[in-house]
């Protein structure tokens, strides 16, 4: 039962055994001065995994990692690197595991390729419910 | 003694359960008359779960130490309410709730339901009894709740204090009453398979079922991605987690089915595809169980991660789907289908809303289990989240909703009128909202766009069907969907505002120090220490402005000790037109504290609109149930002037 | 209604479920790894974590012969039991280096005298930086690095006892 707790407490907290002396990166908290760049770093930020975390990105965790890995990017993002830039050198440390948008790979195609899947057969069996010609 | 009661009681409703399924294959086979002591041993199997499960209660209320799972999960000192969610709050106590809702809802089946055969209501009764006598055996087994300890021990474990909530603590029961309430629809199914009368008469029979596990699983979606809002200090309200989709999936097929079942109850047609989707949304509720108690899926909500209650779970699992779609199989071929389907007309209309659907459902589904299955085939890892959800998701998800508005507006068998014109003001109404948005946000992403332009459409479309006719005439059936199809618009405006209009400030602050989010001017006050009963913090005070009048909001961040943890209590207000949501982070070297402020236009929609979407399920439900009791009132009276 | 559309959900349900029985037999592996095995480490230079001990680059770990990188910080808890086993690994010739991860000089001197102190250099990465370049995703984690620099081995988690003799032989496959 211990462990349901444990399980529970990760929910909304964050262990404290976990986590370092030493206050957050500068920018893993605070937005760029311009917003179009804050925007993109926003954007990249929600796709890219929180390392230490049970499934979320770095845009909403409380780790201290994740804020590292935010401070990452905004800084790169603010010396004018691209976030396909910024994610593919963080795709060539960690795989595309870090990666929560779908990359171009082959593994990834069923994924895309699904939902057209789907639709196709769906019409094709409702094909035989529903009368297309007009009526003679 | 109580909790031997309780396990007493177990037994007993086990062993009626077996009785039950083995009466019916006799029934099947011979077409015997059964159904009067099936429908008596279902209702006494029912009541003997229920007081079971009013033993874990009492135990739990009572604190009493000497249960096992009461020390694992209880104190003394907890509050009342959280003493008696505590018999739930755990992985005993909420099979045994689950079996309780199973036997229950049997019972219930076996007390009202007149529209179906006898033959057919044994053979449901008797699914019924199969799948509870799996959890039965789970419980009994493999996971007692009313195990002793010897000698027992003064006080408990307690519980978490994060799950002390009244959120938490009825969140799991309104969705199980979702998912086992499906159960019967599948019973149904599956009955019917077996006898072979796929009918109207079923649809109406299986259709209060659904309607209300819907209604539920509605209610509990909507007040976990509220919990989820506030709790997780970051303003989202969904994430496509794992177990956040495994609520979703049979949400999404209960309400293809909802829509089925009414083509089969009007038109006696898509008999196999309602069958098929009646196991579908129940397997739905089986899987999420299962994935959220097995530990494969990585999650933030996982809870129970035991892997030999996984193989449990999965065993079940294997055996009730796999048995449903053996049966599909074996006497899919029996069920005969009528003429195609007129192309302008209501039918075809649910259907292609069965169609969406379900492919809506089928992407949720892959994306959640793609990366086990390519790590299972190529050992590759990747992840799937909200970016690829959302872009598929969404733009079906906008076209369904687009074409809510036309199908209620559709007659059965052949729609002869120019519907489209019907919709000409909401369309051209939508299309303004959709030119304003460029005018006032041009750099606005093209999904909110859409949002808005469907979501305006939509407020206006859904009421169309009460329009054309004399409203208070309309039966309450039909102001069920309105409200329902015009929930769906809010949620939509209120997801779209909350994309394009949220303004974020995070920020650094020294005490004094004022904060611009929006059209709000946020001062921090002060930052100070404060505690509770099981927790300590530092609070701070904020005094926000956008005019006239001030505002405070007090964010906290809380560490417990046991075990040491650190949350973030958001401080959130609402206004008419939207929230200011605020969170205070960590100190500053520099003196100050880290602040994130929120200003979230209308997003209290969301909710909203999920509440108005359940609301709208709940009169349809009433409306049905109302108009039944008037005609076998009608009938009886009839009977009563015919035969005098 | 044909065979094929009957006993299409069938077919699919089983391979859902054999997919589901391999994960329930097969647990999953929550460790993320570095892909940068078989490449050069990162080019990085840090600065000294104590005063005692000069700062780690990556030049120092191409110098000719395997080095152990250890990546931990005195707030990590699986750390302290750590240190023995790199004792033990130290006095079997291994040449360790450690990069502190956001850790304070104040804290790692009071870490190092409590616990032993089996690295030759010490870099401090206060930001978390240079781990992110390596690819590493916690604390406590160690890489075998060969004479040229190039990364041959992660072991993600705290070096225990057991792990002792995989460690010195990746060490020697690195020569």
């Amino acid at each position: 039962m211990r462990r349901i707790i444990l399980m529970a407490a990760l929910i909304a907290a964050q262990p404290l055994l976990a986590d370092s002396n030493l206050p957050p990166a500068y920018w893993s908290n605070r937005q760029l001065p311009d917003p179009k760049q804050e925007a993109q770093a926003e954007a990249l930020m929600e796709q890219l995994r929180c390392l230490v975390c049970q499934g979320q990105s770095i845009a909403d965790s409380d780790a201290e990692l994740a804020g590292d890995m935010r401070d990452l990017v905004r800084r790169r993002i603010a010396a004018g690197q691209k976030p396909a830039e910024i994610r593919g050198w963080l795709i060539q440390r960690y795989g595309t595991w870090i990666s929560y948008k779908p990359t171009s790979e082959p593994a990834a195609w069923p994924l895309w390729l699904a939902p057209l899947a789907l639709l196709l057969i769906g019409v094709w069996l409702i094909g035989r419910r529903i009368k297309l010609k007009a009526r003679a | 003694m109580i909790a031997e009661a309780g396990l007493a009681a177990l037994w007993l409703a086990a062993g009626l359960a077996a009785l039950q399924f083995l009466f019916m294959f006799v029934e099947v086979r011979r077409n015997a008359a059964l159904a009067r002591p099936m429908r008596s041993i279902a209702v006494v199997q029912g009541v003997l779960t229920i007081v079971a499960f009013a033993m874990l209660l009492i135990v739990f209320a009572r604190s009493d130490m000497s249960v096992k799972l009461v020390f694992e999960n209880s104190s003394a000192v907890k509050p009342f309410v959280y003493k008696v969610a505590g018999a739930w709050g755990n992985h005993e106590g909420s099979m045994l709730m689950w079996v309780t809702i199973l036997s229950a809802a049997g019972a219930f089946v076996a007390l009202f339901s007149r529209r179906t055969s006898e033959r057919t209501l044994v053979a449901a009764l008797g699914a019924q009894a199969a799948l509870a006598l799996g959890f039965y055996a789970f419980l009994l087994i493999a996971s007692n709740p009313f195990a002793r300890l010897w000698p027992a021990p003064i006080d408990g474990q307690g519980m978490n204090p994060l799950l002390q909530d009244p959120g938490l603590a009825f969140h799991p029961p309104t969705l199980y009453l979702g998912y086992v309430g499906l159960s019967v629809a599948f019973s149904l199914a599956v009955g019917a398979l077996l006898t072979g009368e796929v009918d109207s008469r079923l649809a109406r029979a299986m259709r209060p079922w659904v309607l209300g596990a819907w209604i539920l699983l509605t209610l509990g979606i909507t007040a976990g991605s509220y919990w989820a809002y506030y709790e997780l200090g970051w303003g989202g309200y969904w994430f496509w987690d794992p177990v956040e989709n495994a609520s979703l999936m049979p949400w999404l097929a209960a309400t293809a089915l909802l829509h089925s079942i009414n083509v089969l109850a009007a038109r006696g047609a898509l008999k196999a595809w309602t069958m098929m989707l009646a196991v579908i949304a129940f397997s739905m509720s089986m899987v999420g169980t299962f994935l959220v108690r097995s530990g494969i899926l990585t999650s933030v909500h996982a809870f129970a991660i035991d892997p030999q209650r996984g193989t449990f779970l999965l065993a079940l699992l294997a055996i009730y789907v796999g048995a449903a779609f053996v049966l599909f199989a074996w006497r899919g071929a029996t069920l005969k289908e009528g003429a195609p389907f007129e192309l302008v007309s209501r039918e075809s209309g649910l259907v292609v809303n069965n169609l969406l659907l379900t492919v809506v459902l089928g992407v949720v589904f892959v994306g959640t289990l793609y990366p086990l299955f390519v790590e299972a085939v190529s050992g590759e890892k990747l992840s799937v989240g909200a970016p690829y959800f959302n872009a598929v998701a969404g733009p079906l998800a906008l076209i369904l909703a687009a074409l809510v508005g036309i199908g209620p507006l559709l007659a059965w068998r052949r729609e002869g009128r120019p519907v489209l014109r019907q919709l000409q003001v909401p369309a051209l109404v939508g299309v303004v909202a959709l030119v304003i948005t460029i005018i006032i946000a041009p750099t606005m992403h093209i999904l909110p766009r859409l949002g808005f332009t469907v979501g305006i459409y939509l407020l206006g479309a859904s009421i169309l069907p009460l329009v054309r006719r004399n409203p208070l005439r309309a039966p309450l059936a039909t102001w069920g969907m309105v409200l329902a199809h015009f929930g769906i618009a809010v949620a939509l405006l209120g997801m779209a505002a909350n994309a394009a209009f949220t303004s974020e400030r995070l920020a650094v602050a020294q005490p004094g120090e004022i904060l611009n989010v929006g059209p709000w001017q946020v001062q921090l006050q002060d930052v100070t220490p404060t505690a509770g009963k099981n927790w300590t913090a530092v609070e701070a005070e904020l005094h926000a402005t956008r005019g006239a009048g001030i505002v405070t909001l007090k964010p906290q961040s809380r560490y417990f000790t046991d075990p040491p943890t650190e949350t973030s209590e958001s401080a959130i207000q609402t206004f008419w037109n939207g929230q200011l949501y605020t969170v205070i982070g960590k100190p500053d070297p520099s003196g100050g504290w880290q602040l994130r402020l929120w200003w979230k236009p209308f997003v209290t929609l969301i909710w909203a609109g999920g509440a108005l979407i359940a609301l709208g399920g709940a009169l349809a439900m009433l409306g049905r149930l109302w108009r039944l009791r008037r005609r076998r009132e009608a009938g009886a009276e009839w009977r009563k002037a015919r035969y005098a | 209604m044909s065979r094929a559309i009957r006993f299409a959900p069938l077919v699919l349900f089983l391979l859902v479920v054999a997919a589901l029985v391999w994960r329930l037999a097969i647990p999953p592996d929550t460790n993320v790894h570095s892909t940068l095995e078989g490449r050069a480490v990162p080019t990085f230079s840090l600065a000294g974590a104590v005063p005692t001990k000069a700062g780690l680059a990556s030049t120092d770990l191409a110098t000719g012969q395997p080095h152990l990188l250890n990546i931990f910080a005195s707030w990590c808890v699986p750390c302290v039991g750590e240190v023995k086993v790199l004792q033990q690994l130290k006095s079997q010739g291994v040449v360790i280096d450690g990069i502190a991860v956001r850790d304070r000089p104040e804290d790692l001197t009071d870490f190092l005298a409590r616990n032993g102190d089996p690295y030759e250099r010490i870099g401090s990465d206060l930001q978390s930086q240079v781990q992110i370049d390596l690819g590493s995703s916690g604390v406590p984690e160690s890489f075998v690095i060969d004479g040229k620099g190039v990364i041959r081995y992660q072991h993600i988690g705290a070096i225990e006892p057991q792990d002792v003799s995989l460690i010195l032989s990746k060490l020697e496959q690195a020569r």
